[in-house]
């Protein structure tokens, strides 16, 4: 009788393509995060001083992990010590670590932004922002979206070095009490 | 009666929609292994730059400067500060006379800090032919005017 069989063929393709598929996705999680020099279809391959060079994996699996980016939590790494990299080369330029914290509320109905200096001071110079890219008085340099999403403003290193644009909630980070956020079409 | 005729027929209706759920299964099992098998394309590593001003028409590889790598080692403000890097892709007319005279990435890469200008293939890595730009995986291509 027919039921007698242990398989029928249609069980053992679902059979199979289960295991297919989770050797698949076992590798995809473990080599998902940074591809190999050899395979990133920017360095050639044939280039024989690839060997030489690291590989992202080796160096960024041991930092703390973010979900976008280089997949790396960059603030997290500097701040608990997984990396502690030089302040300077040679000029012996004392570093200038600013605590405050810009809160730029022009942001319509959607959540405010809170600009954390901190963080920012951790890596960069004041020069690095001010006075080209942004004016140091709160409130001065005019800021959209818009010109962020073309690389201007905080797009100079948001979207292409520092975490990217699809990352809204990080810096639209303060929500508006109930009440308090501007009618629609007077942002 | 009335009560085993109603068993019979919600036995074939459920076996019916155990059918068709498993059927619906197998589907998507097809198409998830579709999409995963082949193995995701590769992609450069985010922030990666790829410098060709001058490369491919001197008949070298085009460089990649890999941010991941340095700024594991080094503070943003060093290269953009103190080595004078604008923030901007495509922005910075480096030559390799000026790197050789220790300006730019010649202040490191003497021999001393990092390796030196002999290693051309370790910078100049790149498949010919790639353009210029900064590039790099998960979730972003660079902004519009990278």
């Amino acid at each position: 009788m027919n039921c007698e069989r242990y398989f029928t063929p249609y069980q053992l393709l679902h059979c199979l393509l289960m295991v297919a598929l989770s050797v698949s996705c076992v590798t995809e999680v473990l080599a998902a995060n940074w591809q190999p020099l050899q395979k990133d279809n920017l360095h050639d391959p044939e280039n024989p001083g690839l060997r030489l060079l690291q590989n992202p994996g080796d160096a960024l699996s041991r930092l703390p992990v973010d979900s976008a980016g280089n997949k790396v939590d960059w603030v997290k790494a500097i701040q608990d010590g997984y990396i502690n990299p030089r302040s300077e080369l040679l000029k012996n330029k004392p570093v200038q670590i600013l605590e405050s914290d810009i809160l730029l509320n022009k942001t319509g109905s959607i959540p405010r932004v809170r600009f954390p200096h901190k963080v920012h001071t951790q890596w960069l110079d004041c020069e690095n922002c001010h006075e080209k890219i942004f004016k140091s008085k709160a409130g001065a340099t005019p800021i959209t979206m818009g010109k962020i999403l073309e690389g201007e403003y905080c797009g100079v290193c948001h979207g292409a070095v520092a975490f990217p644009l699809t990352e809204c909630n990080r810096c639209h980070s303060v929500p508006w009490e109930a009440g308090e956020a501007p009618s629609v079409g007077r942002p | 009666m009335g009560g085993r005729g109603s068993a019979v027929s919600g036995q074939a209706l459920s076996a019916r929609v155990k059918y068709l759920s498993s059927f619906r299964r197998m589907l998507l099992l097809v198409l998830l292994a579709a999409g995963i098998l082949p193995g995701s394309p590769g992609y450069a590593e985010y922030a990666d730059v790829v410098l060709n001003r001058r490369s491919d028409s001197a008949g070298v590889r085009p460089v990649i400067f890999p941010h991941w790598f340095h700024r594991v080692r080094y503070q943003c403000r060093v290269c953009h500060s103190e080595l004078g890097f604008e923030m901007r892709a495509g922005a910075n007319d480096v030559t390799m006379e000026e790197i050789t005279e220790g300006r730019f990435c010649g202040a490191c890469h003497n021999g001393e800090i990092a390796w030196s200008v002999d290693n051309c293939d370790l910078c100049h890595s790149a498949s010919p032919g790639t353009l210029a730009g900064i590039r790099g995986g998960h979730q972003t291509l660079g902004p519009g005017n990278w």
